[in-house]
């Protein structure tokens, strides 16, 4: 799927009038305003490559699932889940993306997803990356995916699984995303050792939020290659709304103000034969977290539902852990299988239960997957997976879900 | 105490404030084990080289593991095929290292394929199937008369990014062009038998040693560029290809055994796995090697 592409070989007489183009773009880009990012014409040079980079990522998929809300137990996930409605083909999460490289070192990027069940667009992404300030350090800013953990720092049409896995859903509502600063150092060590800190001015679930993280990774021997590390995030929720059910049966809205320190763990180990991932290879990963959350909890006022929320609020303290390990292997050159076992643990759950008529009780939800996908080209992939989902109490659920990922374009190629 | 004070050094070196030895030679990170050979060849002990990649992995194929992400961080110059062979990984290498004095437009950074007029570019409109590289077949280091441009101007490089060697630079570069354009003439003289003959390839990989010789491509396993070898394809090739009807299925070592011997069972044609780069079988362990295995794995009977 990573295709293409990088910059310009400028001819050195040309260089400013082209890099003059390319910050005329950034600009434009800037403004996040995709209509006008279309009708420019690309830069180009004698013998470039495609910069910017303009992509298009169809995500197409289909769900065979239990109907109505779904909420994780024990848990106060933001939002409501994403995805699809079941038995309806749905373009969820597709992508339109551009980037581009203005200077060698400055690099702009955009994406803007479709959010399928509520027919809009969003900026996912838009931001400006200064590469080696001083040598070794990044420096981003604007609109990112965090680097909290492996996954979240992915694009959702590079993840193996289709749809959101449990972990994410309970610390972010899907996606960590900042708008912010993020400053990444990488050591000038034989070993690879990255420090990355990050500054949001606005969070995907809190308005505050700050976090430090370091990661190392090598190799072992020719066919192995490991990365690991720990993020620590700390953040200031304001009113974060969650969904969960009352003691009457009956949707309650729930609103969250306090702190919430998390620590993930992540790790990742890859294994393709003397190196060479064409034939076979596979791929391990798990991450881990443990969050703690002290503040104040609101549950507001449903009873003109039948609701038994009347708005009151109590303290509100929980330390809740869960994660998930995955394996996905490519046994023959486009086909791959994998399977993910994800679980949590409500852990401590410590409110006032009688200011609070909620349904937050102590409960481990889990959830195991299987799926096979096949790529009949580098930019296309076809991916069947079947879940067993008992991430809600009394009801587990088995799921088919079908998904048709296809790039088209340039767009930057997959990290590690 | 002094045990102290070493290690604070080894943190300000670590920090990158402490200062550099007098005498420094140049990293040079390659992207392929080629180019790690030419760089040997012109920068000798001056330059400390190492490969992203060996013979035996897909140039095309390579994630941006840390380990390469931490050689990238170290490196003064890259030295790549370009022309897009490397795009599905060395954009990463550059940005995540963060490491400025190897990005895209600086002297630290040179790729080959800007020196050599590419074969097959894509014409403006082709659709993008398969794997197409639109600037042309990026495998350019298998023409030997491709590496003088490329060893001029790599040579040129060095001088220009570590100048107290410059004579250093030039006088081995010359020497290996003298050596090189002799190995040349020695070997268009063993492949003269072998203009004309019909070859069976898998990929655009040997192109440019293919054409250089005057060998005819009757087919290719790939149904598209950049697409696996299909069976529904392979079972068409072996009805279109009457048995005998090329030299030999030719295929590098990062490519699968099994289409290239499933189609030779069939239409009795030897299937030679030649060197691709340097590294690729014990007897191409420089570029000079690389050319003398590729002639000889042809030229067998």
């Amino acid at each position: 799927m990573s295709r293409l592409s990088y910059v310009a070989r400028l001819p050195q007489g040309a260089q400013p009038s082209a890099q003059q183009a390319s910050q005329r773009l950034a600009t434009l880009a800037l403004r996040g305003i995709m209509a006008s990012c279309l009708c420019i014409t690309p830069v180009h040079a004698a013998g470039a490559t495609i910069n910017p980079e303009v992509s298009f990522t169809l995500q197409a998929s289909y769900a065979d699932k239990a109907g109505g809300e779904r909420h994780i137990s024990g848990f106060l996930p933001e939002g409501h889940a994403h995805g699809c409605d079941p038995k309806k083909l749905c373009l969820d999460h597709s992508e339109f993306m551009l980037a581009a490289n203005l200077t060698p070192t400055l690099r702009a990027s955009s994406s803007v997803i479709f959010v399928d069940a509520e027919n809009k667009g969003e900026v996912e992404e838009l931001w400006l990356q200064q590469v080696g300030i001083v040598p070794g350090v990044s420096l981003k800013a604007g609109r990112f995916m965090s680097e909290l953990g492996y996954a979240n720092s992915q694009h959702p049409h590079a993840w193996d699984f289709i749809g959101n896995s449990l972990m994410p859903t309970v610390l972010s509502g899907g996606h960590l995303i900042h708008d912010g600063v993020q400053l990444k150092w990488l050591a000038p060590t034989e070993r690879f050792v990255e420090v990355n800190a990050e500054l949001a001015k606005k969070s995907s679930n809190s308005p505050k939020a700050w976090s430090l993280g370091v990661h190392l990774g090598d190799d072992l021997g020719a066919s192995h290659a490991w990365r690991a590390g720990v993020t620590y995030l700390d953040a200031k929720p304001l009113n974060r709304t969650g969904h969960v059910d009352d003691i009457n049966e009956i949707e309650a809205q729930t609103a969250f103000t306090g702190t919430s320190k998390t620590w993930v763990a992540d790790v990742l180990w890859k294994w393709a034969p003397d190196g060479n991932a064409k034939e076979r290879h596979l791929k391990l990963q798990a991450e881990y977290f443990r969050r703690t959350q002290n503040g104040q909890l609101t549950c507001e006022d449903n009873r003109a539902e039948g609701g038994a929320c009347d708005g009151t609020s109590s303290a509100f303290r929980t330390r809740q852990t869960g994660g998930y390990a995955q394996a996905v292997y490519q046994f023959m050159p486009r086909w791959r299988i994998g399977t993910r076992y994800e679980r949590l643990d409500s852990g401590t759950l410590d409110f006032n239960s009688t200011v609070l008529p909620i349904e937050l009780a102590a409960y481990k939800p889990s959830q195991r997957s299987i799926m096979v996908d096949f790529s009949p080209s580098e930019m296309s992939n076809l991916r069947l997976q079947y879940n067993r989902d008992t991430s809600m109490q009394g009801s587990p659920d088995k799921q088919w879900l079908l998904q048709y990922v296809h790039s088209f374009g340039a767009h930057g190629a997959h990290r590690f | 105490m002094r045990l102290f004070s070493l290690s604070a050094l080894n943190w300000l070196l670590l920090l990158g404030l402490g200062t550099t030895p007098a005498h420094a030679q140049l990293t040079v990170l390659t992207c392929e084990p080629e180019w790690a050979s030419l760089v040997a060849e012109l920068g000798g002990a001056q330059v400390s080289v190492s490969s992203a990649t060996h013979a035996r992995q897909d140039p095309h194929h390579i994630e941006a593991r840390p380990s390469l992400l931490a050689q990238a961080r170290r490196a003064d110059l890259v030295v790549c095929s370009g022309a897009e062979l490397e795009a599905g990984w060395l954009p990463l290498l550059q940005r995540e290292s963060g490491n400025p004095a190897i990005q895209v437009g600086t002297p630290g950074y040179f790729t080959a394929a800007e020196f050599v007029t590419l074969l097959d570019p894509a014409h403006p409109g082709q659709p993008l199937a398969g794997h197409v590289h639109a600037a042309g077949n990026p495998h350019l280091h298998l023409n030997p008369h491709n590496l003088v441009p490329i060893a001029r101007a790599l040579s040129q490089r060095l001088q220009q990014l570590d100048p107290p060697q410059a004579a250093f630079y030039r006088e081995r570069g010359h020497d290996f062009l003298a050596r090189w354009q002799t190995a040349i003439t020695k070997w268009e003289a063993q492949a003269a038998p072998l203009r004309g003959k019909s070859v069976v390839v898998q990929h655009g990989s040997l192109t440019y040693l293919l054409r250089w010789l005057g060998l005819q491509v009757v087919a290719d396993l790939e149904p598209i560029p950049g697409v696996e070898p299909s069976l529904n394809h392979l079972a068409s090739l072996a009805q279109r290809l009457p048995p005998g009807s090329a030299k030999a299925i030719l295929r590098t070592p990062y490519q699968a055994a099994r289409p290239a011997e499933w189609l030779a069972s069939r239409i009795q044609i030897p299937v030679r796995v030649l060197p691709y780069s340097v590294g690729g079988n014990p007897e191409a362990r420089d570029l000079f090697g690389l050319f003398d295995s590729s002639l000889k794995l042809l030229l067998a009977p």
